[in-house]
């Protein structure tokens, strides 16, 4: 096989490899960004809990829509929010902290979205709700998935001052401006949109790998913020890639690959990482004089 | 403080000075005050000790007048002469070291230039004006070269200098500093003090919360005894006498002696 054959033959032979392509870089583009914000915020968590709490909206929009993008979608949006709200409202009010009452409201979540995934529908449809069907995306999961990327840079270029701030220094923050909270609300919402338009793509429980991978992996490459997040864009997009070659190749399923792909990119950056790798560490090299 | 946020106001034009009155002031968490009924004014261009033992409720009086936290009771009113202003356009507020997330990748410059907020907001760009603003504020505390560090390879003495430049950078009316030279080293002290003294001249009205009682009589004219209520308040000589001071220690043992009956009482088992 020639090196044509293995890269670019499998985008060149089939449309609904290229589509994969597309949606899959640009679910990277978006969710890249905003792990590293939730890594940095030490919620790197989250999103795995959000990815749970949206279940039962998307079972929810199964049930009234069947497979249909927009009740899915409409219904993840509508369950990630309120319990993104119903969480931040109990930790305001009460002496319970933010982790804990989203624990608390994810599980609920996915119970309800588990009994009512199983109703109705068989256990394909099941499947399909958890890990997704990349290679099935139709113009409108494109349009969506696109649209997702485009909204979430835009607003987080816009909030990108207060939401540093935020992380950095918030009592800081507080003193000069009030748009803490509301900042923090907006980036929950776009936690909550990249992990829904991610489990179109690859499920709910691998929508959360193509946003902390890579964000983990990229603190390994870079000492500034900017630095982070342009690495762990690249890095999803390169998993993305490699991820549906491989999986094209050895027959595996694509959604799993993309983020074992993701993995091994950690994996590497953990060793070789110029900021903190392991090999870096491991080779004696003398102190500088100042 | 107003409870209505003026938004839509213009940032007022600077006057000498801005002045602090605290109206029968209560804040506390869980309905616990930690500031007990605080009467009293700080007035413009005051140089201004807060002491008290550990637990006394003084971060908690600046987080008050902050706004970070609502009173409980009463008020804080911030004044430019006789017309109320809101905190926030003349405040800067310098909390204890550990609110700050060292780990977070972010250099000097970049943490300095926040304190310039207030021109630029949450979108408004840094011009080559703004850029020269903050390395003349991180040449004044003696940073110059460390603009490109990250805050997380800085020294405790190194990030506290780099935080007093973002607070010049403020420019504010106000200045509230919460134990700004604890674990620092006395040249350190000595500097950052100086820029103290050179906001006490500017007529801006300074508010330290402090535990070295030396430097508090040595630096600042007035002084605020609290212990969650009023001890004494007024010239530094008048308030940290013996008698004072062992009050404000009795009245936090007091307190610390009330809490030790409610734990007996809700599990009467445990022996100590």
């Amino acid at each position: 096989m020639t090196p044509y054959d293995i890269l670019i033959g499998p985008f060149a032979e089939f449309e609904f490899m290229r589509r994969a392509l597309v949606g899959s870089v640009a679910l990277a583009l978006g969710a890249g960004p905003v792990g590293v914000f939730l890594m940095l915020r030490r919620m790197s968590l989250f999103g795995d809990a959000m990815a749970h709490a949206i279940l039962p909206g998307a079972a929810l929009g199964y049930l009234v829509g069947g497979l249909s993008l927009t009740a899915m979608t409409a219904g993840g949006l509508l369950a990630g929010f309120i319990v993104v709200i119903l969480a931040g409202l109990v930790a305001r009010n009460t002496s319970v902290k933010e982790d804990a009452s989203l624990a608390a409201f994810y599980l609920v979540s996915l119970a309800l979205g588990v009994t009512i995934v199983s109703l109705k529908g068989s256990n394909i449809d099941l499947l399909h709700v958890l890990f997704g069907s990349v290679l099935a995306l139709d113009d409108a999961a494109l349009i969506l998935l696109a649209a997702i990327s485009s909204i979430t840079l835009m607003v987080l270029a816009l909030i990108y001052r207060p939401l540093v701030l935020e992380c950095v220094d918030p009592s800081f923050l507080q003193s000069v401006s009030r748009s803490g909270g509301p900042v923090h609300l907006v980036f929950l919402a776009l936690v909550v949109m990249n992990l829904v338009g991610g489990f179109n793509a690859l499920g709910t429980l691998l929508a959360v790998g193509i946003m902390m991978l890579p964000a983990v992996a990229a603190r390994f490459w870079a000492h500034e913020l900017t630095g982070m997040i342009c690495a762990a864009t690249v890095i999803g997009i390169l998993s993305s890639v490699v991820g549906l070659i491989a999986s094209y190749h050895l027959g595996l399923p694509s959604g799993p690959t993309i983020i074992l792909a993701a993995g091994l990119a950690y994996v590497v950056s953990l060793a070789f990482g110029p900021n903190g790798g392991l090999v870096l560490r491991l080779i004696p090299r003398r102190h500088l004089e100042a | 403080m107003s409870a209505i946020p003026h938004r839509h106001d213009h940032e007022p034009k600077r006057r000498a000075g801005a002045s602090i009155s605290f109206v029968d002031l209560t804040l506390g968490y869980d309905r616990h005050p930690a500031v007990h009924h605080l009467n009293g004014t700080i007035e413009a261009g005051s140089l201004l000790a807060i002491v008290g033992p550990n637990g006394a409720g003084k971060s908690t009086l600046l987080k008050g007048i902050v706004g970070a936290i609502a009173p409980l009771n009463g008020r804080v009113a911030i004044r430019d002469g006789d017309s109320p202003v809101e905190a926030r356009a003349r405040l800067a507020y310098l909390p204890q070291v550990s609110a700050i997330d060292h780990s977070f990748p972010i250099c000097v410059f970049d943490l300095v230039a926040t304190g310039l907020w207030r021109t630029t907001g949450l979108f408004g760009g840094i011009g080559r004006k703004d850029r020269d603003a903050v390395d003349e504020a991180i040449a004044a505390v003696g940073l110059t070269g460390f603009e490109r560090r990250e805050i997380g390879k800085l020294s405790g003495g190194q990030l506290q200098r780099a935080l007093f430049a973002r607070l010049l950078l403020q420019d504010a009316d106000i200045i509230l500093l919460d134990e700004p030279l604890t674990a620092i080293d006395s040249k350190t002290a000595a500097d950052l003090l100086d820029l103290v003294r050179r906001w006490h001249s500017e007529h801006r009205t300074v508010v330290a919360v402090l535990h070295d009682m030396a430097l508090v009589r040595e630096t600042f004219p007035q002084t605020l005894m609290m212990a969650r209520e009023l001890v004494a308040f007024g010239r530094t000589a008048d308030v940290l006498t013996p008698e004072n001071l062992l009050a404000a220690r009795r009245m936090i043992e007091a307190f610390d002696e009330g809490a030790h009956v409610c734990a007996v009482e809700d599990s009467p088992r445990m022996a100590s």
